[in-house]
């Protein structure tokens, strides 16, 4: 067999190439080209899952729509008290469970409809009415966490709902009526999976229709290539190949000043390093998640690091259930006194970071500050261990490798400190680490072979319940104890309709949970997020909730 | 040879039969599972049971299998437990990616390695000889991340001639057609998203191509030097042929046997996803998606992925085998 010569193999390449040539079209318009500084490349740690936010759960999804979308209620720039979004005020009704909202006129959507009364109501029936695929936890993960179940719930593990109905009053008044008083309303609402789409674009693009299987979910077009609220940047495309969502301004945003950026691009570059260098090299002109080793040199460098306030919790959890030394308070008490919690703060967490007095973080209503303190005290650690007949306990200390999390940068430094401390009191520790997702959060949130590991929370919306109702308020594998009293405590308080008596709630359940100690809360981090040097008008906030459209080149 | 490709591929269907037993098995007996990985320590155990009901990972192993084969033999891979999106989709939209660093990194290896190991192998024992020899050296010891990461600290952060990131600049408004970018590129004659998405591969391209040089440096020299001593090239010699004809008719061609073997290994290698380098350059591809997919443990992800690139490997191997054919007329495919 003769081999064929290349340059016949290259001629038909050739001839090949120019045959396709000219198949496909050019979508760019002409003269659509945009100078530089009109646009903002904003490096993020991962791909967002979806666009609409009512079927999102996670960070980076929320990120994004969180800058197409508003919310009945905002949260104030840089903090987390709920302040006026799509709704200029609200008030409950004397039973608290009937709140109406008064909203705010002139609004109009990316596709050029009103904003008005029966678009949020067809908003939250669309949520409250869903049935199928829509009911499934991983589609509709917020809406369960914050309202439990639907108009009619089909699958008998979900809860009732504490949505009950919207009423149209006028164009711009509703009423959003709940089955009981709640700690969620109204703070809850500025959840971005509470955001309000366009009714024409959710019915044209068939919103609601999650098809497939339960083993095979697929979300409808709406979700991936039609997002459409009232935001300050529209949706324009999303690049998977690429690895980036490019929003564009949108010139009817009235929700406050129109944004001085053109257009919004967010690329993922999950590597922490990797966003670095991508900074330093003008490929990017901001990112999030700064490791908190990097915030002093970018900072020399001229960058403008920004840190938010701290709106997170890291603690060490002790299992009362599968060690019954842990069930004996003096024991938990020694754990405590043994810790060298400053030193922890000082060396491994980023400036700015505080020791945890409370499990819930000073920028949170609820905080209280004259709780039971746990200073280091090495002696009084040993001497309560020799009370409790304790002096030569062993525990298994769980921790996680291969994470980073806003409120624990480096998982495994935090345990090596930490299980110093506990050996120097005479602690003997059986380390036990484990990969994060999933190994480890599935050992240390069931069963009960877990004595320590930690974990934190990062909060949704600013209320304390959202922190220390999500760790306290019922039996957990987590923690392994059962104390009906602060139970009860917690239902009082989720169920109380003034604010100042939920809050002097909130304060007492904090010095309870003190007192029971059923873990140790270690730190509060303030995450940090960098921006080029020439980058100024963003305002860091707890929420992750920055607003963009202030944003603008020096 | 007709029959040897229908044989090869026949082949197929035992091999990839027995590799998703394997992996099915292999994924489910990893501990935890999607629903942790979606729920993160917003989970209650109440809301991991629910997930894992409706994904029907509750089902005994059997049962899960038999649903997977039944969709194979219909050439349907599912859906992503996490994006939602079709397995085929998302690797339509990332495989590209890893071919063209792929291309990229075997024209660099191939380029640079075939003439440099020629050469090395003809001045035997001189400089560049051993300077080859010690730069392979080096090339297959250095760690690919730290490879990237040098070469991004000089060429993107300090001098600023290459980009750090991606695949794009996504300021470029480029249309999208195979998400080949550059062959997009040249297909909508965007020319200047054509040259960006080259542009961006030389880094990458360079980090990935790294060990595949040296070894073909290597095997290249070994080989030449081998062919010389040959009786054959004495005779060509002898005959009065001249240099350059003994070179390309007899040396080379007879020396690119073994490299052809090692190049078809090696491109099915780098197919299969350079985690670290699409990791460290952020460059959408599969291999930092399966590397995702692990920690999520999105098995439909990574059933259809992996089959898809062992037909891949068989297909590459195959090329190879044939091309051998091509390369020396005296090897007979049957």
């Amino acid at each position: 067999m003769r081999a064929p010569r290349p340059k016949v193999a290259l001629a038909a390449v050739a001839v090949a190439a120019l045959a396709v040539a000219g198949c496909a079209e050019s979508n760019r318009d002409e003269g659509s080209s945009e100078s530089k500084k009109d646009t903002l490349v904003f490096g993020v740690a991962g791909d967002p899952k979806v666009l609409d936010p009512s079927l999102a759960s996670d960070g980076e999804s929320f990120r994004v729509s969180r800058q197409i979308f508003e919310t009945l209620v905002s949260a104030e720039e840089g903090g987390t008290k709920p302040v006026p979004g799509l709704a200029e005020s609200w008030t409950p009704d004397a039973t608290g469970t009937v709140w109406t909202f008064k909203l705010r006129s002139g609004v109009k959507f990316h596709d050029g409809t009103d904003f008005n009364a029966e678009a949020v109501c067809i908003n939250f029936d669309r949520w409250y009415n869903a049935k199928g695929l829509m009911q499934s936890p991983d589609v509709t993960a917020y809406w369960q966490d914050v309202m439990g179940g639907f108009a009619k719930n089909e699958s008998p593990d979900l809860p009732p709902s504490l949505f009950k109905s919207c009423t149209v009053k006028d164009a711009t008044t509703v009423d959003l009526a709940f089955t009981r008083v709640s700690s969620k309303v109204p703070s809850a609402l500025m959840l971005t999976a509470f955001g309000i789409h366009s009714p024409k674009a959710l019915q044209q693009y068939d919103a609601s229709n999650v098809t497939g299987s339960a083993t095979d979910i697929k979300y409808p077009s709406y979700a991936t290539e039609h997002p459409t609220g009232t935001g300050p940047y529209k949706f324009k495309s999303w690049d998977v190949a690429n690895k980036t969502v490019t929003l564009e301004r949108n010139d009817d945003f009235s929700g406050g000043p129109k944004a001085k950026i053109k257009t919004l691009i967010y690329k993922t570059i999950s590597d922490e390093n990797a966003r670095k260098q991508a900074l330093r090299s003008g490929d990017i002109q901001g990112y999030d998640l700064v490791g908190p080793a990097d915030v002093e040199p970018l900072k020399g460098e001229g960058f403008n690091v920004l840190t938010r306030p701290a709106f997170n919790v890291l603690y060490l959890a002790i299992n009362q259930k599968g060690n019954p030394k842990l069930a004996d308070l003096k024991v938990r008490q020694a754990i405590a006194h043994a810790l060298n919690r400053q030193a922890l703060v000082d060396s491994k967490l980023p400036p700015g970071a505080k020791v945890a007095l409370n499990f819930l973080p000073d920028t949170v209503e609820g905080f209280n500050g004259e709780v039971t303190k746990y200073d280091y005290n090495p002696e009084k650690a040993k001497q309560l261990l020799a009370e409790a007949g304790a002096s030569n306990l062993t525990l298994k200390f769980h921790y996680p490798t291969e994470v980073t999390r806003p409120y624990m940068p480096n998982p495994k430094d935090i345990f090596e400190l930490l299980s110093a401390d506990l050996k120097a009191v005479g602690i003997n520790v059986q380390a036990i680490p484990l990969k994060w997702s999933p190994d480890y959060l599935n050992a240390t949130t069931s069963g009960s072979a877990h004595d320590l590991h930690f974990l934190g929370w990062t909060g949704d919306y600013g209320d304390a319940y959202n922190f220390i109702g999500t760790f306290f308020d019922r039996p957990k594998d987590e923690w392994g104890y059962n104390n009906p009293a602060l139970f009860e405590k917690f239902k009082k308080a989720d169920t109380t309709a003034d604010q100042a008596a939920r809050v002097a709630l909130y304060k007492e359940l904090n010095a309870d949970i003190m007192n029971f100690l059923p873990g140790v809360p270690i730190s509060h981090s303030p995450p940090a997020l960098v921006f080029a040097k020439d980058v100024t008008g963003i305002k860091a906030s707890p929420l992750t909730d920055e607003k963009f459209e202030t944003a603008e080149f020096k | 040879m007709f029959r040897f490709i229908v044989r090869r591929l026949l082949q197929l269907i035992p091999t990839l039969f027995g590799l998703s037993i394997l992996l099915f098995i292999w994924l489910r007996r990893l501990p935890g599972g999607p629903e942790t990985a979606i729920l993160g320590e917003r989970g209650t155990p109440e809301m991991r049971a629910a997930i894992r009901r409706n994904l029907g990972l509750d089902e005994p192993i059997l049962v899960q299998y038999g649903r997977f084969m039944r969709r194979m033999l219909q050439l349907d891979l599912g859906t992503s437990i996490s994006t939602k999106r079709e397995v085929t989709t998302e690797f339509l939209q990332r495989f590209p990616g890893t071919v063209e660093l792929t291309v990229m990194a075997m024209v660099i290896a191939i380029g640079v390695g075939i003439p440099l190991g020629y050469l090395a192998a003809r001045r035997r024992g001189r400089f560049l000889d051993h300077a080859s020899v010690a730069g392979s050296l080096i090339g297959i010891c250095i760690p690919v991340f730290f490879l990237a990461y040098v070469l991004k600290a000089i060429f993107a952060e300090s001098l600023g001639w290459f980009p750090s990131s991606g695949r794009q600049d996504p300021t470029i408004e480029a249309t999208r057609v195979t998400n080949f970018f550059v062959l997009d590129g040249l297909l909508t004659r965007e020319w200047d998203a054509a040259a960006d998405a080259i542009w961006h591969l030389v880094l990458p391209g360079i980090a990935l191509a790294s060990i595949p040089l040296a070894i073909i440096v290597r095997i290249t020299r070994a080989s030449v030097l081998e062919v010389l001593g040959e009786d054959f090239v004495r005779t060509a010699e002898a005959k009065g042929l001249t240099e350059s004809t003994v070179r390309r008719r007899h040396v080379l061609r007879n020396a690119m046997l073994p490299v052809a073997t090692s190049i078809g290994l090696l491109t099915g290698g780098l197919l299969s996803g350079a985690v670290l380098t699409e990791t460290v350059f952020a460059f959408s591809g599969i291999g930092a998606f399966v590397a995702d997919s692990i920690s999520q443990r999105d098995y439909p992800v990574l059933m259809g992925f992996i089959m898809i690139i062992a037909v891949m490997y068989v297909l590459v191997n195959l090329l190879v085998d044939v091309s051998y054919s091509i390369i020396d007329p005296r090897v007979r495919v049957r």
